[in-house]
Order: structure tokens, then sequence, then C-alpha cells
């Protein structure tokens, strides 16, 4: 999956690798673990689920949509190209599959809310997952819809953040540090679990537990590495938004494959671009 | 055009209801027959009137609490799963505040979300410039996939209202917070997208909406007193605009008014003008609010104030058969 979004970086030249890298074990347990959908019915009433509300982190949505049989593998080459279905942000009008267009921060809780709010009214048993940024927790509207959530106890909700402390411009406690953050989630009344975002045993537990828990929606802070997978890109918040070039690629490529030393000799030559802290 | 019936009988003021209240009327008919009908409402149910809704089907209905934005998201969510969600506060309160999502969770995806405000213009009155909308329609026009929308009075907004319930997609529209004078009778047939010619007329045409269309008859009447002939249309659909009607009565009357309770920047005017601009030239005048904000007081005074009477209607009439005279 990294690999992946390794590869449509490369080519699209553009978008956010770390984003992507930081919830990639949260999406794969997600998608080839806990969810329950088919490919094939896109749109089956019972399907679980899932909104990217940190929009900018689909490489790592579309990787896991085509390996779940979505639409073909092939497709991730053609990212954030002229014509291409797979958008430069999730939009629904080309990949009808998505639950949410998404793409403006701090609104797929809400959206997320709506789905979850409709499946009460239709005594459904589906869940929705909502993955967010921790970054968009500063959006006002984020917190708009985590009371809505909490009063109205929406228990099949399960949102996750991918708490990997970095926003575009540095680290959120530079920024706006939305510490106590489990606190202020637990006092508008949700369930919260943390867990190590990488773990992907940890994860499941803690959707397991949530799945237990009822009359409360559910937050599982996800305490995640940006870029990780890619030592280059760990922490490194230049790797934002910025795509790899093909040298750093191959570098990265190798790396997820077990082999780190085109990155340590990229990190030796000084070549490694650094990002804000 | 449609097949309304055109008068040139004097015209009699009769007071109808708000069309807000309308708008609450239709809706609690439409949520007995659809049950996929849910409504939503940031606070101001009351003064939306969809509170007759909430009551007739408490399960269907959520005051989100003072929360426009997240109020959009969750319609955008119920949409997607089915839903046909009415979202209602006053026009400024929703469109300004809910404007990104939207744009985001309800016309870039293009969904089943009816966005149905109350408190458009500055007959808002007494509660001032704050609480008075005078951008909704611009902004609205602006969304791809929007039908945008200004009732006259309240048979129109039932007819809308009834229609917008049973079309797929994204529709605004404005109602009003004052009593509306009846211009339409119960049996004219009103169509999204249609305009209805109200009063024929050969000299210009006057094109308006919501309250203003009350004030256009009034001006031709005044106009007709001095052998000025003039058209009066409700162009209650700002998107898709009729342009059809908008050309057959600019080869009519060779000259038009756009009068609304609304920003010259970016409403009915600018659409008409627009349209007329690339299909059929004739000279055009607006009425409506010239760039400013208004304030409190009562809404004849500020119509008065901000000119948007019948007197400021029949003048830009004048100026506009003149300029075609040339």
């Amino acid at each position: 999956m990294r690999k992946e979004v390794i590869r449509m970086l490369e080519k699209s030249a553009s978008g956010h690798p770390g984003g992507s890298l930081s919830a990639a074990d949260i999406v794969t347990s997600l998608y080839f673990n806990v969810m329950r959908y088919d490919p094939k019915n896109p749109h089956w009433e019972d399907r679980d689920r899932f909104v990217l509300s940190k929009g900018h982190g689909c490489p790592i949505l579309y990787a896991a949509m085509a390996k779940a049989g979505y639409f073909p593998q092939e497709w991730l080459s053609t990212l954030r190209k002229t014509g291409s279905p797979l958008q430069g942000h999730p939009d629904q009008r080309f990949i009808p599959a998505l639950e949410a267009s998404t793409g403006s921060l701090g609104q797929g809780l809400s959206v997320s809310c709506g789905i979850a709010l409709a499946g009460v009214m239709d005594k459904k048993d589906y869940r929705t997952y909502c993955l967010m940024s921790d970054g968009e927790t500063e959006e006002g509207q984020t917190w708009e819809a985590v009371a809505f959530a909490g009063f109205h106890k929406l228990d099949r909700l399960i949102a996750i953040v991918d708490y990997n402390k970095f926003q575009l411009d540095g680290a959120l406690k530079d920024i706006l540090d939305m510490e106590p953050f489990k606190a202020k989630w637990e006092s508008f009344r949700w369930h919260v679990q943390e867990v190590d975002g990488h773990s992907i045993p940890q994860v499941l537990q803690a959707i397991e537990q949530a799945k237990a828990h009822k009359g409360q929606p559910h937050l599982i802070i996800a305490h995640t590495v940006k870029g990780k997978g890619v030592s280059f890109m760990e922490n490194n918040n230049y790797f934002h938004g910025v795509a790899p070039t093909s040298e750093e690629a191959q570098a990265a490529l190798k790396e997820l494959d077990g082999d780190p030393s085109l990155s340590q000799a990229l990190i030796a030559a000084g070549k490694v671009k650094k990002g804000s802290k | 055009m449609t097949g309304a019936v055109v008068t040139r009988r004097p015209v009699e003021k009769k007071l109808g209801l708000a069309t807000r209240d309308a708008y609450g009327q239709a809706l609690a008919e439409l949520g007995k027959k659809n049950s996929k009908i849910v409504v939503l409402d940031a606070d101001l149910s009351s003064s939306t009137r969809t509170s007759a809704f909430a009551k007739l089907f408490p399960e269907r209905f959520f005051n989100v609490g003072i929360a426009e934005a997240n109020m959009v998201g969750l319609a955008g969510g119920l949409a997607s799963s089915g839903k046909i969600p009415f979202i209602s506060s006053f026009a400024c309160f929703l469109v300004c505040k809910g404007y990104d999502q939207l744009r985001m969770a309800v016309a870039l995806p293009k969904l089943n979300v009816k966005v149905v405000t109350s408190h458009g213009g500055i007959s808002v009155g007494e509660d001032g410039s704050s609480q008075q909308s005078i951008e909704d329609v611009a902004l609205m026009s602006s969304l791809p996939n929007f039908t945008v929308i200004v009732p006259s009075d309240e048979h129109s907004t039932r007819a809308l209202v009834t229609e917008a319930g049973g079309t797929e997609g994204p529709v605004y529209i404005r109602t009003g917070r004052p009593k509306a004078p009846v211009i339409h009778g119960p049996s004219t047939p009103v169509k999204m997208g249609k305009g209805i010619l109200v009063r024929s007329g050969s000299d210009v045409t006057l094109a308006a909406n919501g309250l203003l269309v009350w004030e256009a008859l009034l001006a031709a009447e005044q106009l007709q007193k001095e052998g000025v002939s003039a058209a009066v249309v409700d162009m209650h659909t700002i998107k898709p605009l009729d342009e059809s009607l908008l050309v057959s009565q600019a080869e009519a009357t060779g000259a038009f008014v756009v009068a609304e309770e609304h920003s010259v920047w970016g409403g009915l005017g600018s659409a008409v003008s627009q349209a007329l601009s690339r299909l059929h030239p004739v000279p055009v005048e607006f009425v409506g609010i010239q760039d400013t904000y208004a304030e409190s007081g009562q809404p004849e005074e500020l119509f008065k104030k901000y000119g948007l009477t019948a007197a400021d209607i029949a003048q830009a009439a004048r100026r506009a058969v003149k300029r075609k005279k040339k």
C-alpha cells in the first residue's frame, strides 16, 4: 500500500505523501480487516461507510480501493492527471463509490454524522468510519459535529484521528495546539481510545472495543508518524504536500522493500529537503 | 411563456401569507406524502416555520443547534443515504455560515438537498442589517448545480416548494418574513425555471421576484396613467433563467427593469442583463439594494429609503423607455 502511494505520487509529481503514509495502517486495517462492503455493489445499503475527511490523504484511499476491487489497479498511475477519475482530492462525480467529496478540511465529520443519523433513522446496522487529520480539528465545524454526535449518541460512528502532530506549516504544538485532545472529545461525550496508529493489531482491537461500547460515538486517537515507512520522509514536513522525485521515489520503494541503503545515501549526501518543524 | 392569466384590471392589494408560512405549510404536506423527507433547522424553526413539520413528524425533524455549517454537512450525509433533507435558517446565516459546506457537501456532489431560507432581504425590518440577507442569491447562483428561487407569494411558494421536494438535485428557495400580497390565483401554473407573465404590456417589461413583484404591479398601474404600457413578469427562478420568456418580452417591449430585494450585484438583475446582452440586447435598468447594507426600521420605510418601491420601479421604467427611444 505504501509503495503504491509512492509510485502514484512520483507519477503525478504533486500530492501529499506525508499524510498518506501516516494513515496507511489505519486505512489498511479498515479496508481489509474491518469494513463490510461489496465493490461490485458500491451503493449496497448495508455497507459500512468510509469518509476520508482529510481529503489530501486520498492516495492511500485510492490504493486501498483499487486493491479492494473498486476500480482497476491501472487507474492509480493516472492520479491527478486531466481526465482521471483519481482527482487530487476525493470527488464523488468521478468515483461514485466515494461516500463524500472532501478536501475542504473540517467537513467530513458532519457528513459522517448525517450518514450515521440516516442509519439510526432506518434502523440499519452499518457503521460509519471517518478518518480525520489532527490539523483539521482546528476547524470550528469539527466541534459542531463532535457536539452533535455526542449529544445524539451516534454509537455506530467511529472517528479516527491520524494524529501525526503536523499540519502544513509545521507542528500543531507550535501553531494551534489542540491538547488536551482526549479530554476535549470526552467532555463532548465521546468514548475515546488511544492507540499506536502503526500497529494494526492495536487499531483492530480498538475498533472491536468501540463496537462493543454502546451509547457514545467513538474516537480512536491513532498516534502516527508523518511519512511513516520512509526514513527521509518521517517527521519531515517538507513531504506534507510535495511529491517525491524519481530518485527519492526509488529510494523510498527500496526502503519499503526492506533495503534502506538508497535512503541512507540520500540523507548522507545532504540531498533531502527539510520542512518546517 | 406560461398560460397565466394576464390582467390589465387595477390591482387590489390582498395580503396573503408570508412566503415563509407558505413554506411551512407546504413542507408539512410534503412530509405526509414522502417519508424520506427529513428537516433540519439551526434553532430558528419557529421563525422559518419548519416548526409545523416538527410537530407532525418529530422523528424526522432535528434542531441541530446553532451550528449551520454542521447542519449543511449533516444534510449531505443524509442525502447520500437516500433521505431528502430540507434545511432551514435565516438566509444570511445559512448561506453565509454554511457556504463552503453548501459547496463541498451539496453542490459539488449534486446531492438532493433543499435549502429553504427565511428572512430574505431587508423586509426583515427592525432586526437590522445583520439579519437582512442581501447577498444570498448571488452566492447561491454562483454554485454550480443549484436551482435558485425567490417566490413572490403564498401560492407560488407552495407550488415551488412542492415541486422542489419532488425534483432530484440541490435547490435553494428564499422566503420572506412579512405577509406577502397575493399575486397569483390559486390555479396559476407555477413551474421551476418558468417565469410568469402577470400583466402584459408593450412599452417596457418589469421583471421582478419576491415582494418586488407586487411593487412592479403597482408601478405598472402608475405608468399606465402616464400612457406607458408596462408588462410585469414574476421571475421567481433566477437559475435556470427562463431565457425564452426574456427574449419574447424583449422583442415585445424593447426595454426592461429588473427589481429585486437583493444587492444589485449578482442577483436577478445580473442574471437577466447577462442573458439579454447575449440574446436580445435592450436597455435594462435596475432596482435593488445599491451596494450597501440597510438598517433597522419598518419594512415599508426601508423599501422607501433603499429604493425598492413602486415609485422607484416606475422611475426606472421611465429611464429605460427613454433610452429605448434614442
